[in-house]
């Protein structure tokens, strides 16, 4: 998409202060993703420092539990820093190293993407300030002090919610004020063009791998692709590469917090409407006058009160379905999967495990489920106890 | 064709901003009016939004408690509607986009119209993405402002040329609010729209001080002043008028000839 648009969504809806720079950055990437001297040393950092390609594992166990599809599971939680927020961090961070900036800012909500960026930044020699909603540095102390570890400097944020939205609000604003030597490097397939595509293409590497590594399981595509989604990166690098295989089913899973019915939730494609915010035209959850809801999940990394464009245009058209997973069902499966695997994924991915419980045994034996596990959960562990009334603290 | 060159005709002008709804509509309206009474020669009326990005603190914290209040766009414009028949100061809105969308870009101009706004200042739109707007627009008579920041720079030209109503240059990068200081080489960047057109030119961000005024008037068509105005809105409530009206009367005895 030259123009930045899926369909009608998409766009550039950001300041005049940043224009000239957006430019610069797809000039920039539009010349490093043809430059294969970029393209090989993102590889070999993908392979020699992010341990790609990830494992596509056949949970042969729960697949007999649930007793329908054969269930693979896309480990993005074995990567290094624990998810797949690394995929496009390295090609974000080394993009931004070919531009000549020496400082990245990033927006965190569960923290992954912050301590993903922090380590980027180590490795590749450039100073990072990560933006967390104060809310989140709460539920997520540990990361916080791993990002500082890392040599990143943490700035709560408190305005508004305190949380992602408010975290990215606040990452826009400091990239406003300082572009010469800065690139925000924005940690979804959201924002203005050119983020959704080249957060996109950068985390495409999971369909990538995925589709190889079954086709030579299986000698055949899967019947469904699945994947939780917040801002839906994971999601977006889930489907990718499978969007022209019309026989495979694409299934994004939205936190739905207490529940689509409430106001407690996150699920922008089931209560979310048409707006522009952040940059971009999508579905957004907000009310009659275009003001941004507050929203609620479980999951800091599912919250956030809209979607991806290319998400948006996806269901749109029909190619990709999006449904609302609850905090309890979350909760449930993140349990389920640990017990009957040994897998403690996070509780974003936990979102995707709970659809799958529900589908996977309502199809065939012959068919097949490839769901995303786009994080481990550790970091969630604490939240978890105390969600089962356990008092439990870091 | 607006109010809006009203505003610049024979002297320097003088734009107020203000947030609608802090600390309610009602004293909105009678602030506007004092501000005119102290020669302000346009009024900027921010509609609150729960994210504005290209605002700072102060602005932030006005429209959260505008929105506290229960401010909304349809209150603002009945507001907007009873306040015209006392003053037919020019009026333009400054909008985040999403407000507009979500209440229809026709019906919002439309109302615009019907109410007496002029132009509109929407930080969010910027020049590649206004024609989803400004034929809708135009065809209402209001202006869609446009903006021109320090690092527009081969921009200026092709956002100018057809800028309509008063063109907003932003004096520093990043967000509204007091600076002590501003570092932007303005004046080249007027005279490269000078270059290009007759419109109005404004400057605003930063500016806060009767100095600042007068600096930035000199040297261009008209001063901006927003967080200095919402600050003693929000530090005196419901009885900011008094201190308004002095504040904006000394700012204006800044502006150059």
């Amino acid at each position: 998409m030259s123009d930045g648009r899926f369909g009608k969504h998409g766009g550039q809806y950001i300041p005049e202060t940043l224009m000239n720079e957006i430019h610069k950055l797809e000039d920039a990437y539009e010349q490093c993703k043809s430059d294969p001297a970029f393209v090989e040393e993102l590889d070999r950092l993908n392979r020699e420092y992010a341990g790609r390609p990830s494992l596509l594992y056949y949970a042969e166990k729960m697949t007999r539990d649930l007793g329908g599809a054969k269930i693979y599971f896309k480990r993005e939680d074995l990567n290094h820093t624990g998810s797949h927020k690394i995929n496009n961090v390295l090609g974000q961070v080394l993009l931004a190293k070919k531009m000549g900036k020496t400082r990245v800012i990033a927006e965190t909500g569960a923290g992954q993407h912050g301590v993903a960026t922090a380590t980027a930044a180590a490795l590749l020699d450039m100073e990072c300030e990560v933006y967390m909603g104060k809310e989140d540095t709460i539920r997520q102390a540990l990361n916080v002090y791993r990002m500082e570890l890392l040599g990143a400097k943490v700035h709560p944020v408190e305005s508004g919610t305190a949380t992602l939205k408010d975290a990215v609000n606040a990452c826009m604003r400091e990239w406003t004020a300082r572009v010469h030597d800065t690139l925000y490097v924005l940690g979804s397939v959201m924002g203005p063009h050119p983020f959704p595509m080249m957060v996109g293409d950068f985390q495409s590497v999971i369909s990538r791998e995925a589709r190889e590594q079954i086709l030579s399981a299986e000698g055949r595509l899967p019947d469904v692709v699945m994947a939780c989604v917040g801002g839906g990166s994971n999601a977006m690098g889930s489907f990718r590469e499978f969007i022209g295989d019309e026989g495979v089913r694409l299934i994004g899973c939205e936190a739905a917090g207490h529940g689509v019915d409430t106001d407690r939730t996150a699920a922008t494609m089931a209560v979310g409407t048409e707006g522009i915010f952040h940059g971009m035209k999508s579905y957004f959850c907000q009310d009659e006058f275009g003001q941004i809801a507050p929203v609620y999940s479980i999951s800091a990394g599912l919250d956030y009160p809209g979607v991806g464009p290319e998400h948006a245009y996806l269901r749109d058209i029909g190619r990709a379905e999006y449904v609302p997973v609850t905090d309890e069902e979350a909760v449930r499966a993140f349990e389920y999967i640990a017990r009957t695997e040994g897998i403690i994924a996070a509780i974003e991915s936990s979102h995707a495990v709970a659809h799958l419980m529900k589908i996977a045994p309502e199809m065939g034996k012959d068919q097949i489920i490839i769901c995303t596990l786009s994080g481990r959960g550790d970091k969630d562990v604490a939240a978890i106890a105390r969600y089962r009334g356990i008092d439990l603290h870091e | 064709m607006s109010k809006i060159k009203n505003a610049f005709e024979k002297k320097k002008a003088f734009i107020g901003f203000l947030t609608a709804g802090d600390p309610s509509l009602e004293r909105t309206a009678e602030f506007v009016l004092e501000m005119e009474r102290a020669g302000a020669s346009l009024v900027e009326l921010g509609i609150p939004f729960s994210d504005p990005i290209a605002d700072g603190p102060v602005i932030q914290e006005a429209n959260l408690r505008a929105l506290g209040g229960g401010c909304t766009t349809e209150k603002i414009f009945d507001m907007v509607s009873s306040l015209r028949e006392k003053t037919q100061i020019p009026l333009v809105f400054l909008t985040y986009l999403n407000t507009v969308y979500k209440y229809g870009y026709e019906k919002f101009c439309e109302r615009c119209q019907s109410c007496g706004v002029d132009g509109l200042v929407i930080p969010d739109l910027p020049f590649e993405e206004r024609e989803e707007l400004a034929p809708i627009a135009r065809k209402y008579d209001v202006d869609v402002i446009a903006m021109i920041a320090p690092t527009s720079k081969e921009r200026i030209q092709m956002v100018a040329r057809d800028a309509t109503g008063f063109i907003y240059v932003v004096s520093s990068m990043g967000v509204t609010g007091a600076r002590r200081e501003i570092t932007t080489d303005v004046r080249e960047i007027v005279e490269t729209i000078r270059g290009v057109t007759d419109t109005p030119v404004a400057i605003g961000f930063g500016i806060n001080t009767k100095e600042q005024v007068q600096r930035y008037s000199s040297i261009s068509d008209g001063a901006i002043v927003g967080s200095a105005i919402v600050k003693i809105i929000g530090e005196y409530g419901e009885d900011a008028g008094e201190e308004l009206g002095r504040y904006v009367r000394e700012m204006v005895s800044g502006l150059a000839d």
